[in-house]
């Protein structure tokens, strides 16, 4: 199986961080904005340095997505910052009718996304949030794994035209993409190629993906690894594709499994290539305080879940 | 209870909400400690709420809207008797009930908050039901100047007044602070009095650690007849806590053994200057 290192364990949010502060140098129509989170989403630096192209709005998270929309008329390119809860869910309609309806140009950035925010507990751990974005026309929902994938994905999604929900967490977890590689909206990466069964993955549960092939290839089973980090637009070719070698898949995302990664990838496949699925993701539930490690292992979440999964979908190829 | 019990009770709060945030390295430190006097005196001077009958019909409401400061609110509840202050031993911890913000699970606890905002929204409904009703009791909730930005207070603002919500009691925490800085750096409010007068709303202005302020303007509404009541309570974050003390540092800061060990003495100290 191939090898992937972990580089140094790494919080993707300041790789957000890292690519605003790279766009703030490159690109003077980048804009940020934050409701009263500057330390949460990392960008202390962008701050320092384009002070002008910095805009507090305070907790007034709807505020926040209209002037962003405003924003963006005559051309500058917003970057909304607070956690994933208030930058979806709360906001809805402003996202609706201001910003996806209207086709404006702003890049909604969240941070703490998931259960893996840990002790603060539910009602800052949003598993709905993919599926919220997603429903919305002309989205674009981003979902990168490690600090070098967000950092490269904050990057391109400045030179694409469009709305884009870019979606990323607070703890530190293994950097294993290569730091100069380029990010590519909706191009899915294969990770490891296998015979067996196809794993997608997208988020923290890409590492998670990796171990469980390891696991897998231990036990004499050869996972296909893909990291999707684009939910929307799918690339629907990269999984039938595989599925069509592999014959069965396990979807993988730390969201609820209702709107989520692995129904978009069900859509797809019962269209066009009926296959037995399973989900890795959480089941209906809204989260509790804990350290990430202990929920992602109630809620399912690990590579040991995945690798269940896995033994389980095999059995119904 | 007497007024230097009182004032022992809060020292008291202060300890233990440090030590069961020292004890979970988790928590909101400074918003809590600005907010704990404020807490003392509602349940044990002003609010109508029995631990062994938390649900009766007629109990005055409490809904913290500014639910991070959630350390501040346990230790109230497990002192008035809700729970036995050991359970927060668990606090934070997985699978416990005493998560990182007011859940109902807990015996005492009205409503989930923590996305701030939310509360007086929840007030204004339930101050509309009990008149509804006929019934007597009052509502009350526990907003944060950084939260007051947020359009769904103002929304609520305008509807307490047009449905003459005299039996509604919104306390503001008012510290200055935030998360990211103080409330004129992240978000200038300007002359909150102002602003609230203006939305028809009756205000007055206390200090948010004196006891007997507090109680004066808590128990003696409605200010005016017909009107809302807003309480503008001056706080400072970090209360009690000579290095906390307006520092937004510790907003979300955990202390070290050392700084716990140095604020548990200085509270020591108060206390027995008590
Ligand atoms: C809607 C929403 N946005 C952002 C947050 C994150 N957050 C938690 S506390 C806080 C600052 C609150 O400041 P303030 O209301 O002044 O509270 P205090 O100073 O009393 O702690 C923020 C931004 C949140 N909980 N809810
Ligand atoms: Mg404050």
């Amino acid at each position: 199986m191939k090898k992937y290192i972990d580089q140094g364990k790494n919080d993707t949010r300041s790789g957000y961080g890292a690519g605003m502060t790279e766009l703030g140098r490159t690109n003077p129509n980048v804009v940020a904005l934050c409701a009263d989170l500057v330390g949460s989403l990392k960008i202390q630096t962008f701050i320092d340095e384009n002070p002008e192209r910095f805009f507090q709005v305070g907790i007034a998270e709807a505020n926040m997505m209209g002037i962003a929309a405003g924003l963006t008329i005559g051309g500058k390119i917003p970057f909304t910052g607070t956690f994933a809860n208030f930058s979806t869910g709360r906001v809805y309609d402003q996202i609706r009718q201001s910003i996806a309806y209207s086709d404006k140009n702003v890049k909604i950035c969240a941070s703490h996304a998931g259960l893996t925010l840990g002790e603060d507990g539910a009602t800052h751990q949003i598993l709905e949030d993919i599926g919220l974005m997603k429903m919305l026309p002309g989205m674009t929902v981003i979902n990168p794994c490690d600090y070098n994938q967000t950092k490269a994905a904050t990057i391109a999604i400045a030179e694409h035209h469009g709305p884009v929900y870019l979606r990323f967490g607070r703890p530190k977890v293994a950097n294993f993409t290569p730091v100069d590689q380029k990010f590519e909206i909706g191009k899915a990466l294969m990770l490891n190629e296998g015979t067996d069964v196809t794993i997608v993955a997208t988020g923290h549960l890409v590492w998670e993906a990796l171990i469980a092939a390891e696991t897998l290839e231990n036990q004499g089973i050869s996972a296909e690894v893909i990291n999707i980090h684009t939910i929307k637009p799918l690339d629907d070719e990269a999984i039938l594709k595989s599925v069509k070698k592999t014959g069965c898949i396990v979807t993988a995302e730390e969201h609820n499994y209702l709107g989520g990664l692995g129904e978009s990838v069900a859509r797809v496949l019962s269209t066009q290539h009926p296959t037995p699925q399973e989900f890795v993701a959480t089941n209906d539930t809204f989260g509790e305080s804990g350290t990430p490690e202990q929920l992602m292992e109630k809620y399912g979440l690990n590579n040991k879940a995945i690798v269940e999964a896995v033994l389980s979908v095999l059995k119904r190829k | 209870m007497t007024d230097r019990e009182m004032k022992l009770k809060s020292v008291y709060l202060r300890k233990s909400l440090l030590k069961y945030i020292y004890k979970a390295k988790a928590g909101h430190t400074g918003g809590s400690l600005s907010c704990t006097d404020i807490l003392n005196v509602l349940y044990n001077r002003v609010l109508n709420v029995d631990p062994k009958n938390f649900k009766n019909p007629d109990r005055d409401r409490y809904i913290q809207s500014k639910g991070h400061c959630v350390e501040a609110l346990f230790v109230t509840l497990a002192n008035r008797g809700f729970f036995p202050e050991s359970d927060l031993e668990t606090l934070c911890q997985y699978q416990s009930h005493y998560i990182g913000h007011p859940t109902k699970k807990v015996n005492g606890v009205e409503q989930n908050t923590g996305a701030l905002g939310h509360g007086l929204p929840i007030c204004v409904g339930e101050a509309i039901a009990a008149k509804l009703d006929n019934k007597t009791h009052r509502v009350f909730t526990l907003l944060g100047d950084g939260e007051l930005p947020e359009g769904s207070n103002w929304e609520a603002f305008l509807s307490a007044y047009h449905y003459k919500l005299d039996n509604l009691y919104a306390i503001l925490d008012y510290n200055k602070q935030q998360i990211t800085g103080s409330n004129e750096e992240v978000m200038n409010t300007g002359s909150v009095r102002d602003k609230l007068e203006t939305f028809g709303w009756s205000v007055k202005e206390v200090d948010g650690h004196d006891l007997k302020e507090l109680e004066a303007a808590l128990n003696n509404g409605p200010f005016e007849t017909g009107k809302p009541n807003f309480i503008v309570a001056h706080t400072v974050k970090g209360k009690g806590v000579s290095y906390m003390e307006g520092n937004i540092k510790w907003h979300h800061g955990v202390p070290s053994q050392e700084e716990y060990e140095l604020a548990q003495s200085e509270l020591t100290e108060a206390e027995a200057e008590i």
